[in-house]
């Protein structure tokens, strides 16, 4: 499934962020090259303020930076208007976040429909829940289901529209390890199934065993890029 | 000094400083209407009671064709009298040289024995005996005119033409409020009144030693009705019409029916904008403090005892309450000075004595705390009962649980945002409920203030449409035959002539009397009729009587009964008749007759004593020239003028008073749908940023927001419909007085202004709400938990 010889799904040249309060500038990156390739699994590991959110924020869509480039597929999108990115993130990308951002009134399917309804080609809410192991739980309201659940939920939101690259912060920081797993299974299997490319931000170093790729950033510039040469199934790790 | 607990305070308010804001403008709002209605009507009470007691206004008044002036110490001798004063008024045509019809004026001889009712010398000086041309006039009257002192002009006094010279510019207690007999509005340009000397109006009318109007002032505690009855007993063989006390007085009835008018503002709409308030300082506090459960937490755990955290609470919405005080004892003090100026134009007092409206701003204050005490007291409560190792967890996830409407909700597949939109409604019932009773107040409030124009309106059409549709109405001086309709009828212009002839009559049910007069109709008669309230034509039956319903009301009759009738001019008959229908009527107190009826009680050839008119407009300063020509006529009316008048004093007070009220009504629905709005932005601006994160546009993460608003602004419509249909009907009951009773009629138009209004104001509030979904940082957004 992986094809690393066509071209990458996002490219970033010498990626700068400044944040500026008042008088104060904190560099959050300081000019980053990274690609992501078809189907590939990334883990981007670094310490907490190492500018690992501030690049997926900004390869997502979410913020733009202050110098550099970045580019999905052909499109910069560096170049693109807030109505654009909007689109964008609409049609590409799926995210999931540390505290599963679900909507409280919404029941697992229907957290799941909210982005099917209005994505181009998605799969079926049910569908997607059951890809994640949930298909008994669909019609659960968020509080009504654990927080590996809730993380499994905001998966199948995210591979629902069949995005071309998901982005996951820090899925796991807010679950206990053998739920963690579970949930990476669940990130393992949708890139395994769909060949969907995944970069999986983590501060947990245990993690980056899973992944095809290991990208290390510190103070906004990144300290090591290598692949794995052995990657462990998300069942053999633990922390 | 300022301590760190005040200083949160302060900057909790700096922080909800929009929010603060709008309760304090709904609050504000209501303390505006209570200083402003009381402030006014305060000092239009403190005036009248001291106009009326430096220039000695009577208690009592009557008429009588001509009585011995002796009458007067028989008077002072009835029991409870402590005054009385005897005086000669008749009514004249006057030609103006500034106007080209004729004019009306009642004249008055000047008070000299008692001195009651006394004219204050405006400008000028009053006339004198000795000078037989010599005349003051009233205020307004000369004013409209430019008649200085000096100035002369011609009058008819007793069918003779004389010409009268200005001495002077009076005003007078009687006279706060002056409109012509039989006319609807007060018309300073073709109504006036005229003093002279008593001598001088013995000798026009040929009435030396004698009187025809007595007024009274009674002593302290003496029983009015007793002294009326016995009045009317000694005036009676002198052709007495028909004592009657300060309420039947037509300028202190018209003023009275004004500040009653003034209480029930007073008393009407504060309550609702209170109320709501209450609602919004609950809302809204409850929010605050749920929000700052750590803080709670955290302030107990250091120390700080309940109380101290209850009163901080408190004073923040004591400082609500303070600043809607500040809103609105400040407006309401320029609205009564607004209002003073307005009442200026119809009520003449000669000096203002202007209430600091102190009783109000008390009531004021007590009130506004009141409110955001009451408003306050769930929230604060909560907050106490908080225990510290509670308070510092964050609140658990709102839970969502599956009912029966979501079955339903899921058959109607709605979108999801569609669905966040109701699931929000049905989990937070309480905040919805209180979005939809504001809501509901703003289109209510708005609906009764728009009813007012409707109800003129529909009063309007019955009066100039319907019911009178001469251009013209004259009065003859003495009532004559038939003949006279034939010899109008012959006067330049005139293309159709009607008469007809009123009495004035004492009705006595039991113990119960009223004046009023007799109105005959006479068949066939087509410019005037007897109109309904519904706009039906009513046709006095062959015998009996047709009596307005608040009359029959005041004199316990229904159809069926009979009434005493006591004639109070010639032939002074009483009659006992049936009543035959009662009729809902606004305006007018008058009893129907059929006039060939009447005139057979009467035992008399058909007379009439007026003359309606409809004429050519071309031929219309001929017939003035004629009518100023003919001593029989004794005053005239315009019709076309009068309700162009009606439609210029409506056209010119419109504007203001439907943009004040669309603006107080739209205020509650704004400060309601804010409030709402903002609450649901703080608490689910994470959920919301989610939605743009996963490719939502700005607009579908709006509708969420803004949808939830209007859906619940949808709801709280009809609600207020009906609500405002209530409330217009208890102004109708509150507002109408002997003078006027308002036709309680409202318009699909005000339905759907106030409908349009409100959706307006909350789609506008909901909107500047919304864009603050703009400025929460999605990246942020994801990292942070509440």
């Amino acid at each position: 499934m992986r094809d690393t010889a066509s071209p990458p799904v996002f490219r970033a040249r010498g990626v700068t962020r400044v944040y500026r309060t008042g008088k104060v500038a904190v560099w959050a990156l300081r000019g980053v090259d990274l690609a992501l390739n078809e189907g590939e699994m990334v883990v981007l590991l670094g310490a907490s303020g190492s500018g690992k959110s501030t690049l997926v924020n900004i390869l997502g869509g979410l913020d733009l930076p202050t110098e550099g480039q970045v580019f999905f597929r052909d499109r910069e999108l560096t170049r693109c208007n807030d109505r654009e990115l909007t689109l964008f993130r609409r049609d590409h990308v799926g995210f999931v976040f540390q505290f599963y951002n679900l909507v409280p009134s919404l029941t697992a399917r229907e957290n799941v429909a909210l982005v099917t309804e209005i994505a181009r080609n998605p799969m079926r809410p049910e569908e997607a829940l059951e890809r994640v192991g949930l298909g008994a739980r669909m019609d659960h309201f968020p509080a009504e289901l654990s927080g590996g659940e809730q993380q499994r939920v905001a998966i199948a939101r995210a591979i629902a529209k069949r995005p071309d690259v998901l982005l996951c912060d820090e899925p796991t920081g807010a679950l206990d390890s053998a739920t963690g797993v579970q949930v990476l299974a669940a990130l393992n299997d949708v890139n395994r199934d769909l060949g969907t490319a995944t970069v999986l931000i983590t501060h947990n170093a245990t993690i980056q065993q899973i992944a095809h790729r290991v990208v290390v950033l510190a103070d906004g510039k990144v300290t090591r890029d290598e692949a794995n040469a052995t990657r462990l199934a998300p069942e053999e790790v633990s922390w | 000094m300022v301590g760190a607990l005040d200083r949160k305070l302060l900057r909790d308010l700096g922080r909800i400083w929009a929010q603060t804001l709008a309760i304090a403008l709904v609050l504000g709002c209501g303390i505006m209407m209570l200083v402003g209605a009381q402030a006014t009507q305060q000092t239009l009470l403190d005036t009248q009671a001291a106009w009326y007691e430096r220039h000695r206004f009577a208690d009592v008044f009557t008429g009588a064709r001509r009585a011995p002036a002796s009458i007067v110490d028989d008077a002072v001798a009835i029991d409870g009298v402590a005054q009385a004063e005897g005086r000669i008024t008749f009514t004249a045509m006057l030609d103006i040289d500034s106007m080209e019809e004729p004019a009306t004026a009642q004249v008055l001889s000047l008070p000299e024995r008692a001195g009651l009712n006394v004219p204050l010398v405006r400008r000028g000086r009053l006339p004198v005996p000795e000078h037989d041309s010599e005349v003051a006039l009233s205020e307004p009257f000369a004013e409209a005119h430019g008649l200085y002192p000096g100035e002369r002009f011609r009058a008819v006094l007793n069918g003779q033409l004389r010409e009268l010279q200005v001495t002077g510019w009076v005003l007078s207690p009687e006279f706060v409020y002056t409109m012509a007999p039989g006319a609807l509005l007060p018309d300073d340009r073709r109504f006036g009144l005229v003093w002279m000397p008593k001598a001088t109006a013995a000798a026009v009318m040929d009435m030396s030693g004698a009187v025809n109007d007595i007024s009274l002032r009674l002593a302290r505690g003496a029983d009015e009705r007793a002294v009326i009855a016995s009045l009317d007993a000694l005036l009676d063989p002198w052709g007495g019409t028909g004592a009657y006390g300060r309420d039947r007085q037509m300028s202190h009835a018209f003023l009275d029916s004004e500040l009653q008018q003034l209480g029930v503002m007073a008393a009407f709409l504060p309550p609702i904008f209170l109320l709501v308030a209450a609602f919004l300082v609950n809302m809204v506090l409850g929010r605050l403090i749920q929000l700052e459960r750590v803080q709670i937490g955290l302030l107990k755990a250091i120390g700080y005892s309940a109380r101290e955290i209850g009163w901080h609470y408190l004073k923040l919405a004591l400082t609500i309450g303070a600043l809607g005080w500040a809103v609105g004892a400040g407006f309401g003090w320029w609205i009564s000075d607004a209002m003073i100026g307005l009442y200026a134009d119809f009520f003449r007092f000669p000096f203002l004595i202007r209430s600091h409206g102190t009783e109000a701003l008390w009531l004021g204050a007590a009130l506004a705390a009141a409110t955001v005490l009451i408003g306050a007291g769930r929230a604060v409560l909560a907050a106490l009962r908080l225990p510290p190792a509670e308070a510092m967890q964050p609140p658990a996830p709102p839970g969502f649980s599956r009912g029966p409407t979501d079955r339903v909700l899921a058959w109607m597949q709605f979108r999801q945002t569609t669905m966040m939109i109701f699931r929000s409604i049905l989990r937070w019932p309480a905040r919805a409920a209180i979005t939809l009773v504001g809501v509901s107040a703003s289109v209510a409030v708005l609906v009764m203030s728009y009813f007012i124009f409707d109800s003129v309106d529909a009063l309007a059409d019955t009066i100039f449409g319907q019911a009178n549709r001469q251009h013209m109405t004259l009065t003859l001086a003495q009532p004559q035959t038939e003949q006279a309709v034939r010899d109008a009828h012959a006067l330049p212009g005139v293309m159709r002539a009607e008469g007809a002839y009123a009495m004035p009559v004492r009705l006595v049910n039991g113990h119960v009397t009223r004046l009023s007069a007799l109105q005959g109709h006479f068949p066939g008669a087509t410019l005037t009729q007897l109109v309904d309230d519904d706009g039906h034509v009513v046709t006095p039956p062959e015998d009996g009587l047709v009596l307005p319903e608040t009359l029959a009301a005041a004199l316990g009759l229904d159809p069926g009964d009979s009434l005493r009738v006591e004639m109070l001019a010639a032939p002074r008959r009483v009659l006992d008749l049936p009543v035959r229908a009662v009729i809902a009527q606004g305006l007018g107190q008058e009893v129907h007759i059929a006039a060939p009826a009447l005139f057979a009680a009467m035992e008399s050839v058909p007379q009439v004593n007026t003359i309606h008119l409809s004429v050519r407009a071309d031929d219309i300063p001929a017939l003035h020239a004629a009518i100023k020509a003919t001593p029989a006529i004794s005053g005239l009316s315009d019709w076309a003028d009068l309700r162009r008048q009606f439609d210029a004093t409506l056209a010119e007070n419109l504007l203001i008073m439907v943009s004040i009220y669309t603006l107080i009504g739209a205020l509650i629905a704004v400060g309601v749908v804010y409030n709402a709005a903002r609450i649901q932005v703080a608490e689910r601006s994470y959920e919301l940023a989610t939605l743009r994160v996963m490719g939502f546009s700005r607009v579908q993460v709006g509708y969420v927001l803004v949808g939830e608003m209007m859906l619940l602004t949808l709801v709280a419509l009809p609600f207020g419909w009906v609500m405002g249909y209530g409330l217009a009907q208890g102004l109708v009951v509150g507002m109408s007085t002997d003078v006027i009773q308002l036709p309680f009629q409202i318009s699909r138009r005000t339905f759907a202004l106030a409908t349009l209004v409100v959706m307006i104001a909350a789609l506008g509030a909901a909107l500047i709400v919304r864009r603050r979904l703009d400025q929460v940082d999605l990246a942020t957004a994801l990292k942070a938990r509440e």
